[in-house]
């Protein structure tokens, strides 16, 4: 047991790979023990994250990290096998671990090459922990990179029409993101001569003054600044990188669009929160007006253009850009008060960081269950046009209640859950940057314009008699993914405090 | 006296390919059982050389020497270092890969398995040579068994003019190499080929500067060395599946290794010198390879000019004079050996069952041989530096060895991983995915028993390397060490 508990973190991140490899063994007609085994495999690193959280004691200290291990890995370059979590990645795990066996349990009705879907699934879910478990900024790549992989598969062989461009741009988007933080990880582990984390947290930033190759390495660390924010912006997506998401959202099997907008956008603002801001802590102080600028941009196109949209799923696509908008300006607002020391600056930011953090879980949860909603429409109607839809409380009244629960929920209602981060972004953006939120404010109004419109679209109006009899119901299956959704959702609405806590403890650490 | 392992690896497939020239023509199936029975025990030996090399005590291990022409100075020394040992290992596993693909080679197998073996003979006598004559004997050895296989059962259209061309690069590459090594002979005095007493021969600077570049590009022209690789992808393309394996997977690095061996390791302070140009040509091989590689038509030469681009790397490693360059030069040497072997044997399964290697001609194979796309997406994965497989383990020190002297050289080439992740994802797809046009249907079949297990043996190292790089490293490490002694670097 004790050998059990030391390498807890290992056992959750590759439990689902173990998973994969088993069903590799399988034969590929079997489906339904294939769903089980995929269902059974994603289910066991909950729980094991459940117990993770019942054991986890907040850190007190800054650069402290829980269930740690280090083993050296690859010598010759200095990185090393190094795990560890505090509060932040804590909450990003649960995340990740509650989102995939949904998304398993949603990929049910996924009847073609059962098989390869489930193993992908699965690998994809341990590169998604691995970038929330690693202190090593190689095996952080690693991850980074790995997660790609099965998703552009995903898109690739299961998406819709045009799935062959959507992966494609998903990916080269990606790749091509990465190629700078790939570079800036590599200057910075040349320069430290080390990749582990957290001696480069200690190191590096304290690097000031002088040249490296030849240019004063303030400009060294502008430029790697910016390396490392445009990789995580392009995963975000903040605007005007978010070219990508529409596409490969609309274009993913629906188990694919809940992970990839309940988790793999969260890798992008972890990213920021766990590298870009104890790296480049000066860096972070001096640019942060220009990222807020572009999430404020994400934040009003994102919503502007969700209202725009006549295709269902690229409408929920769009709203992906302006909730996370929230977060990478609430993200900002801490990266600029980091340089300073008014205390009651200091302490907005500590709110806006944790409503930012918040956000992420919050947006994980509502955009997963409204992707999800969107599929099992699409898995009746086979459309996504929602001038099609119309009327359809009428004949679907289950379905629709949760519909107007879960857009609820993502429009940001008092009582739900992202009222309570939203609010707390608000709060602590408003006297670091003042205009921004304000600008931001107008984001949210079309925030409800285009939630409303989905609704009336969908669910109001005249019927449309084709429907009749053709459509029907939501199945219990799709009940069980979505109930502990809505569960969380008002959970978290009233008592946001069992989350929030873990989330401030560690927060608190940085200021 | 220990047994003589690197004799037995070398001479063996010597043995065995005239062994099988003296046998009856119909005799099928025993030429195929002696060929397969001989590479399985080449590998055999190459992999107990391998895991009994001390890698802690490094240098030169397994040394056997002979005065073979000793008025000349000539002997028969052998002898590996790490990066020899590992190469001995990759190339063992390539050459039992090379001989199961060509089960079914019905055209003439006793001469087409029996040069096989003669090609084996060479690449495994020249990782092991430690005298600069008897690796140019080995290394000319090849030239003969490369140029009758190509022309002999190569593609039909392209075989006459593909052959020529590697036959006439690659020879005049070693001519101008053995000028250079004939000068290194006679101006060190020590009237020997002995490359260990070489290294030590203190040649004096302005000469090291002055022939450099004749040693170092001579042999480099087997390693596809840009402006001069232009033999690689008309002859790998050229070439039947087995020799297109060995060709890029062993014989390029046969190239480099005798640059290594000849041009940096006996002539460092040359190396010093030119390192700049060598970084720039190779920079060029990286980005240039994988832009040609994009647009290509023909799935192999596709693969062709990744290795172009591939190679360069290695170049770029060798350049930087570092301890991760040097390091990450010859994991690359080994992880793209095993790769493009992996990619040419799937390649030529396809071929042999669709007819045609147009891209625009084939599609939807997954559904008929759903292990050769894997171990193609595999060795995609690998190619596009993808971090969990061996080819990130190999650029990751090469690049840190590049930011360490040239960061410029590290950002440029680093766009060829956007560019190569752009061509195999979309060769993945238009070759193995979509829908199976009707022209090739009539002939797909699922790869055979054999294939599969090349494709998954090839496929399972380049994982292992990847996610353990320490069933490796230390013996490429090994060598380094050895090396930056040489030259004098940390």
């Amino acid at each position: 047991m004790n050998i059990l508990s030391a390498h807890l973190l290992s056992l959750i991140l590759f439990l689902p790979l173990v998973g994969a490899v088993v069903l590799l063994a399988f034969p590929a007609a079997k489906v339904k023990a294939i769903r089980c085994v995929a269902l059974v495999a994603s289910l066991i690193p909950l729980a094991l994250t459940l117990v993770l959280w019942g054991s986890y004691r907040a850190a007190l200290t800054v650069g402290e990290f829980k269930f740690v291990e280090n083993y050296p890995w690859f010598t010759s370059i200095g990185s090393s096998y190094h795990l560890g979590i505090d509060g932040v990645s804590l909450v990003m795990l649960l995340l990740t671990t509650l989102l995939t066996p949904l998304a398993i349990l949603t990929s049910f009705n996924i009847k073609e090459r059962v098989k390869a879907f489930m193993i992908l699934f699965l690998v994809l879910e341990t590169g998604m922990l691995g970038v929330f478990m690693a202190l090593d900024l190689v095996l952080f790549f690693l991850f980074w990179e790995i997660g790609l992989v099965p998703m552009y598969f995903l898109i690739n062989q299961w998406g819709g029409e045009k799935r062959n461009y959507a992966s494609l741009k998903f990916i080269l988007f990606t790749m091509g993101g990465s190629l700078g933080l790939l570079l800036a990880i590599q200057m910075i582990g040349v320069v430290c001569g080390t990749f582990d984390l957290v001696t480069i947290t200690a190191s590096w930033p304290a690097l000031q003054g002088g040249e490296l190759f030849g240019i004063p390495i303030a400009t060294v660390k502008a430029i790697a600044f910016w390396a490392f924010v445009v990789a995580f912006a392009i995963k975000v997506p903040v605007w005007p990188f978010h070219t990508w998401l529409p596409d490969a959202h609309t274009e993913a099997p629906t188990g694919g669009s809940m992970v990839l907008a309940g988790v793999l956008l969260k890798l992008g603002g972890y990213g920021f929160i766990r590298l870009v801001l104890p790296l480049f802590p000066a860096e972070s102080a001096r640019f942060a007006s220009w990222l807020a600028a572009l999430a404020t941009a994400a934040i009003i196109f994102g919503a502007l253009a969700a209202a725009a949209q006549t295709d269902f799923k690229r409408l929920v696509a769009y709203s992906s850009i302006n909730h996370m908008g929230f977060v990478v300006l609430g993200i900002a607002a801490a990266a600029w008060a980091g340089g300073q020391t008014n205390p009651t600056l200091r302490e907005s930011a500590v709110i806006a960081l944790n409503g930012a953090v918040l956000q992420m879980f919050n947006h994980g949860l509502t955009a997963a269950g409204m992707f999800f909603l969107v599929g099992v429409l699409y898995d009746r109607a086979h459309t996504r046009q929602l001038a099609e839809y119309g009327g359809l409380f009428a004949i679907l009244p289950v379905y629709g209640a949760i519909l107007v629960f879960i857009s609820m929920a993502s429009l940001g209602l008092p009582g739900l859950n992202g009222f309570v981060s939203e609010f707390m972004i608000v709060r602590g953006v408003w006297p670091i940057f003042t205009l921004f939120i304000a600008l931001a404010m107008i984001g949210l109004l079309f925030t409800a314009v285009y939630v409303l419109k989905a609704l009336k679209l969908t669910l109001h109006g005249a019927l449309n008699e084709k429907w009749v009899g053709k459509l029907t119901e939501i199945s219990r299956r799709e009940l069980v993914v979505i109930i502990p959704l809505m569960l969380l959702v008002v959970i978290i609405g009233w008592w946001p405090a069992w989350i929030l806590n873990l989330i401030n403890q560690t927060v608190m650490t940085w200021f | 006296m220990p047994v003589p392992l690197l004799s037995i690896l070398a001479l063996t497939p010597l043995a065995a390919g005239i062994i099988v020239l003296l046998l009856p023509a119909e005799k099928r199936s025993l030429i195929r059982g002696i060929a397969f029975a001989t590479s399985l025990f080449t590998l055999v030996v190459s992999a107990i050389i391998f895991f009994r090399f001390d890698t802690t005590a490094g240098g030169y291990q397994f040394i056997e020497k002979m005065n073979w022409l000793p008025a000349l100075g000539i002997s028969y020394h052998m002898g590996v270092d790490g990066i020899g040992a590992a190469m001995e290992l990759m190339a063992g596993i390539v050459v039992l890969s090379g001989v199961m693909v060509s089960w079914r080679v019905e055209d003439r197998p006793r001469e087409f398995f029996a040069f096989l073996l003669f090609l084996a003979a060479s690449v495994f006598g020249v990782f092991a040579s430690l005298d600069l004559f008897q690796l140019f004997f080995f290394f000319e050895l090849a030239v003969f068994p490369k140029y009758l296989m190509i022309v002999m059962w190569g593609s039909p259209k392209t075989r006459e003019y593909g052959g020529m061309k590697l036959t006439l690069y690659l020879f005049l590459g070693s001519v101008v190499a053995l000028i250079g090594v004939l000068a290194v002979y006679f101006t060190s005095g020590l009237r020997s080929f002995d490359m260990l007493a070489l290294e030590q021969a203190g040649l004096a600077l302005e000469f090291q500067r002055a022939w450099f570049l004749v040693i170092f590009v001579g042999f480099g022209v087997l390693g596809g060395l840009f402006p001069f690789h232009s033999w690689a992808p008309d002859g790998h393309v050229a070439a039947p599946t087995a020799v297109s394996m060995l060709l890029a997977g062993v014989e390029m690095k046969v190239g480099v290794f005798a640059a290594l061996r000849a041009g940096l390791m006996l002539l460092p302070e040359g190396m010093r010198y030119w390192a700049p140009l060598i970084l720039v040509l190779a920079t060029i091989n990286v980005v240039y390879g994988a832009f040609i590689a994009m647009i290509q038509k023909d799935f192999k030469y596709v693969i062709g000019f990744s290795s172009v681009s591939h190679m360069g790397l290695v170049f770029i490693g060798f350049a930087t004079l570092t301890r991760e360059g040097l390091t990450g030069a010859g994991l690359q040497m080994f992880s793209h050996g095993i790769m493009t072997a992996l990619f040419f044997a799937v390649v030529g399964m396809v071929y042999d069952r669709a007819h045609t290697r147009d891209i625009r001609e084939l599609g939807g194979l997954f559904r008929t041989m759903p292990i050769a796309m894997l171990g193609f997406v595999i060795g995609g994965l690998v190619s596009m530096g993808m971090p969990g497989f061996s080819g990130f383990i190999a650029e990751m020190p090469i690049y840190m060895g590049a930011w360490k002297t040239a960061p410029i050289v590290a950002i440029i080439s680093a766009l060829s991983i956007v560019i190569t992740a752009a061509y195999i994802l979309l060769v993945v797809r238009r070759v193995f995915f979509g829908e199976t046009p009707e022209g090739i249907r009539a002939g797909l079949s699922d790869i055979s028993l054999m294939d599969k297990i090349v494709v998954v043996l090839l496929s399972l190292i380049l994982i292992v390397i990847g996610l353990f790089p320490s069933v490796l490293v230390p013996w490429i490490e090994a060598g380094v060490r050895h090396i930056l002694v040489l030259t004098g670097g940390a």
